[in-house]
C-alpha cells in the first residue's frame, strides 16, 4: 500500500508540471456538432501555427457540465451544443465563476425519419408520429381521455399510411437528437389535441408526461447513439423506420430515403429554407475568461464562423451542415469577431 | 444364508441384465454429451470464422487508397512571390491553387464555376498539405513541374473500390454522371490508381476518411500500455510475492486477499470514475493523457496480475523452498533465486493476458477524456492521446461511407496486436513452463 501511494505521489510530482500550462484548446460537447467541429479543428491545426485542439464528444448536457465546472486550464474552453444553454446551467456556470460566455449559432441540423430505399414511401404528419410513438394517446373512440397506445400498424394511425407494423429505431433519452425530436415533433403533434394543449397551462407535469413519454412496448427501439448502426438495420429491415441527423441521410442516399413530414421532403433546400419542420439550430459556447489566456481561441472561433466553413459553399455544408440565412450569418460572423458576453 | 446362496445366481443374472441394459443407455448418453461438446466447439469456430471473414472482407480495401497523378507545376509566383524563401511566408502560400490548376489543365473544357468546383472535389483537400510538405522536403522543386500522386477524395475512392454503384440512377448515388466521366477519363490516361495506403499507418485521425490514419491511436495505445506495464508488473509481482511468501496469515491479510479478488470483478467503468476523481481532480493530472490512462488501466490490471502471480507462486513445490532454506539461503535469496524464476512463465502469461484486456478497454478511458478526436500524433506521456478501440468507436460513428472500411481495418490492426500478445503468452508458457 505504502509503495502504491509513494509511486502515485512520484507520478503526480513528475507529471503535475504538464497541467500548469496548456497551449492547446480543449473542446467538449454535443455529438451532433462533433463531426463539424472536428473538421474545423483539423483545418485550424493544419493552416495555423497553433496546436490542433482536442475535442471530446460528451453530449450537449455533459459538455455544459464540464464547461461550467470552473475557470482555469483544467476546464474546457469551448463546448458544442445541439440546444441552447438552459438557465439552470447558466446558474451553475455563474456559481463556479464562469460568467463571460459567448453563444454562437453555426447552422442547422435536420432530424429525419427514414426507411430503406425499397421500403414503402412515407408521408406523415407530426400528429401521426406522435400517435404512433407516444406512450399514452387520446382515446381513438373520442373523449378527453388518455389510454395506453393501442396502435399496432401505421394504417391504424392514419388510413393513408402503409399497413406496416410500427417499428422505429431512434436515439436514447441521453441524446440531443431525442430532445429535439420530442420538442419539435411530439410536443407539436400532441398540441393538435385541445384538451392536452390546455394541460400545458394547468398541469405542466401531466402535459409533459402525455406528450414526451415514448412508448416502451417494443415499437420504439432505442438504438444507441450510433447512427451508422441504425442505417444498417434499416437496410436489413425495410419495414422499420429510423430517426437520425440529416447528414446520415445525405451520405447514404443510395440506401435509405427520408419520409416527408407534414408534406415536406427532408432535402437540403427545404431544411435551410425552413420549410422542413424538424430542424434545430446548432451552437457553440466560448468561455470569455480563457480568451487571450489559452492561445488560439480567437483564431479558432474566427475559422469556425468564417464563410469558408459555414457559408453556403463552406466545407461544413458539404458534410451536411445546413447553413444559416444571410442575416443570421452576418450576426454569427460579427459575434465570432468580437466575442460578446451574450449569455445571461 | 441359504436364501442368499439360492438367490445369488438368479439375482446376479438380473443385475447383469440391468447393467447390460444400462450400458447401452450410458454409451448413448456419453455419445450425446460428446456430440453436444462438438456442436458447441464447431458453432463457436463458425462464429469466429464469420467474424474474421466479415471484418477482413470489409476492411482489407482500406489498406489501399485511390490516388490521382497530377502534373503539378511548382510556380514561384504562388509559393514564394517575394523570393525571400521565408518559411513562414511559404507555409501560408496557396498550395491548393497548384493542384486545382493542374486538374483544370487536364480538363480544359470545364469553364463554369460550379463545374470547376465539382472537378476540384475529385482531389482530396489533403493534397494541399502534401504538396506543401513536398516543397519543404525538396525546395529545389520550386519553378519545376513534376508528376505527383495526390490522394483522391473519399467519394472517388469509394467509386473505384466499387462501393458506389454506377448502375443506380444519377440522383441516387453520390457521384454525378459528369464526375464519373472525368474519373473514367483520368483512369484511361493511367492517372488513377489504387496504391498502398501509407497514410493509414503514418497519420493521426482526420475527418477526411482518405487522410485518416491509425498511427496516432497506435502510439497512444503504446504509451498507455507502457505506463500500465511499468506500474502494474512490479507492483503486482511484489504484492503477490509478499502475500504468498512473507505475509503472516491473519485477519488483515485475509481482508486484503478478499479485496483483491473482488477488485478483479469490478466493471471497468468504475475505475474510470475513480481515475477522474483521484488522478484528474485530486492530483490535477492533464485530461486525455496516456499517463492517466495508464494509471487507470493499472488499477484495472493489477488484480489480474496479482491473482495470476499468486497462483503460479503457489504451484512451485515446497520442496524447492525447503531445499534452498536447507542449504542456508535466506528467505529473500530463496524467493529471488529459486521461487520467482520458476514462477515467472505463469506470471508473464497472466500479465500479458491482463495487458491484452487493458488494450481493448474504452469504458474507463471515457471518463478521463481519452475518447476524443485527436489529430496530432502524441509525442509524450502527457500529450492528449486516444487509443485503438476508441479510434474504432469514433470511426464507426462517422457518417462517411469510406469510414466503414477504415473501421474494419482498425479492428484488424487491434486484433493482430491481441493475437500477437496472446501468441507470446502461449509461447512463453510452453517454452519455460516446468512440470513437477
Amino acid at each position: 500500500m505504502k509503495r502504491t501511494l509513494a509511486i502515485a505521489a512520484v507520478a503526480t510530482v513528475a507529471f503535475a508540471g504538464a497541467a500548469e500550462a496548456r497551449d492547446q484548446i480543449r473542446i467538449v460537447g454535443s455529438s451532433t456538432v462533433f463531426p463539424f467541429a472536428s473538421k474545423v479543428v483539423e483545418q485550424f491545426g493544419k493552416t495555423t501555427k497553433f496546436k490542433t485542439p482536442v475535442i471530446e464528444s460528451t453530449g450537449s448536457g455533459g459538455g455544459f457540465k464540464l464547461f461550467c465546472a470552473g475557470v482555469g486550464v483544467d476546464h474546457p474552453d469551448i463546448t458544442n451544443a445541439s440546444r441552447a444553454i438552459k438557465s439552470s446551467e447558466v446558474e451553475t456556470c455563474a456559481k463556479n465563476g464562469v460568467t463571460k460566455i459567448t453563444e454562437i449559432v453555426i447552422g442547422f441540423d435536420g432530424i429525419v425519419v427514414a426507411n430503406a430505399k425499397n421500403g414503402a414511401a412515407f408521408d406523415v404528419s407530426r400528429k401521426d408520429l406522435y400517435l404512433a410513438l407516444a406512450k399514452t394517446v387520446p382515446d381513438p373512440k373520442g373523449g378527453d381521455k388518455l389510454i395506453p397506445n393501442p396502435y399496432k400498424t401505421w394504417k391504424d394511425v392514419n388510413a393513408s399510411l402503409p399497413a406496416n407494423p410500427i417499428e422505429v429505431l431512434g436515439p436514447p433519452p441521453t441524446s440531443g437528437t431525442r430532445d429535439a425530436f420530442t420538442e419539435l415533433v411530439m410536443d407539436h403533434g400532441c398540441e393538435a389535441y385541445p384538451f392536452i394543449k390546455a394541460m400545458a397551462k394547468t398541469d405542466k407535469k401531466a402535459f409533459k408526461a402525455a406528450c414526451q413519454s415514448i412508448r416502451e412496448d417494443g415499437a420504439y427501439i432505442e438504438a444507441g447513439e450510433n447512427d451508422t448502426l441504425i442505417v444498417n438495420k434499416l437496410v436489413e429491415n425495410p419495414k422499420a423506420l429510423g430517426i437520425f441527423g440529416f447528414s446520415f441521410l445525405d451520405q447514404n442516399a443510395d440506401k435509405i430515403k427520408g419520409a416527408h413530414i407534414d408534406g415536406v421532403a427532408p432535402t437540403f433546400e427545404n431544411i435551410s429554407g425552413k420549410k422542413y419542420p424538424v430542424s434545430r439550430p446548432l451552437f457553440f459556447y466560448v468561455k470569455g475568461a480563457h480568451v487571450g489566456v489559452i492561445p488560439g481561441i480567437k483564431e479558432y472561433v474566427k475559422e469556425f464562423t468564417s464563410e469558408a466553413a459555414i457559408g453556403a459553399d463552406g466545407y461544413l455544408t458539404q458534410i451536411g451542415l445546413i447553413p444559416l440565412p444571410a442575416d443570421a450569418m452576418k450576426k454569427t460572423s460579427e459575434a465570432g469577431k468580437s466575442l460578446p458576453a451574450n449569455v445571461k | 444364508m441359504s436364501e442368499m446362496t439360492m438367490d445369488t445366481p438368479k439375482g446376479g443374472a438380473r443385475t447383469r441384465e440391468r447393467v447390460a441394459a444400462g450400458i447401452a443407455r450410458r454409451y448413448r448418453s456419453e455419445r450425446r454429451f460428446r456430440l453436444f461438446g462438438l456442436v458447441a466447439i464447431v458453432s463457436a469456430l463458425a462464429f469466429m470464422a464469420l467474424l474474421f471473414v466479415s471484418i477482413v472482407g470489409k476492411g482489407y480495401s482500406a489498406f489501399v487508397q485511390t490516388e490521382i497523378r497530377l502534373p503539378i507545376s511548382f510556380d514561384v509566383a504562388v509559393i514564394d512571390p517575394q523570393g525571400l524563401r521565408d518559411p513562414d511566408e511559404m507555409r501560408a502560400a496557396n498550395y491548393g491553387k497548384l493542384y486545382r490548376d493542374a486538374i483544370h489543365g487536364l480538363f480544359p473544357g470545364v469553364e463554369s464555376r460550379s463545374e470547376r468546383r465539382l472537378l476540384n472535389g475529385l482531389v482530396s483537400s489533403g493534397a494541399t498539405f502534401e504538396i506543401r510538405d513536398a516543397v519543404f522536403a525538396a525546395p529545389d522543386l520550386i519553378g519545376k513541374t513534376r508528376e505527383i500522386w495526390v490522394p483522391a477524395s473519399d467519394d472517388v475512392d469509394m467509386l473505384i473500390k466499387g462501393h458506389i454503384d454506377r448502375r443506380l440512377p444519377e440522383h441516387e448515388r453520390r457521384m454525378s454522371d459528369k464526375e464519373i466521366a472525368w474519373i473514367d477519363a483520368l483512369a484511361a490516361d493511367h492517372r488513377i490508381e489504387t496504391r498502398l495506403n501509407w497514410r493509414f499507418f503514418s497519420q493521426g485521425d482526420s475527418r477526411e476518411p482518405e487522410l485518416s490514419g491509425i498511427w496516432g491511436a497506435v502510439v497512444g495505445s503504446f504509451l498507455t500500455m507502457l505506463v500500465t506495464l511499468a506500474l502494474s508488473f512490479p507492483l503486482g509481482v511484489a504484492t503477490a510475492v509478499y502475500l504468498e511468501e512473507f505475509a503472516p496469515k491473519n485477519r488483515f491479510t485475509d481482508i486484503i486477499e478478499v479485496n483483491i479478488n473482488n477488485l478483479a470483478a469490478i466493471p471497468s467503468i468504475v475505475f474510470g470514475l475513480l481515475g477522474l476523481a483521484v488522478f484528474l481532480q485530486f492530483f490535477g493530472l492533464p485530461r486525455s493523457a496516456p499517463v492517466v490512462g495508464g494509471l487507470v488501466l493499472t488499477l484495472m490490471t493489477l488484480p489480474t496480475i496479482i491473482i495470476a502471480a499468486r497462483v503460479s507462486l503457489k504451484s512451485v513445490p515446497p520442496s524447492i523452498r525447503e531445499a534452498a532454506l536447507g542449504l542456508g539461503a535466506s528467505k529473500m535469496q530463496m524467493v529471488t533465486n529459486d521461487v520467482l524464476p520458476l514462477a515467472m512463465p505463469g506470471i508473464l502469461t497472466g500479465t500479458i493476458i491482463g495487458m491484452g484486456r487493458a488494450l481493448g478497454e474504452t469504458a474507463p478511458l471515457l471518463m478521463i477524456g481519452m475518447v476524443a478526436f485527436i489529430v496530432d500524433v502524441p509525442g509524450g506521456f502527457s500529450d492528449p492521446a486516444t487509443v485503438l478501440p476508441v479510434q474504432i468507436y469514433i470511426w464507426a460513428d462517422s457518417a462517411e461511407r469510406a469510414f466503414v472500411e477504415r473501421t474494419s481495418a482498425a479492428i484488424i490492426v487491434l486484433l493482430s496486436f491481441l493475437i500477437i500478445m496472446n501468441a507470446a503468452a502461449v509461447y512463453l508458457r510452453s517454452k519455460f513452463e516446468r512440470r513437477w
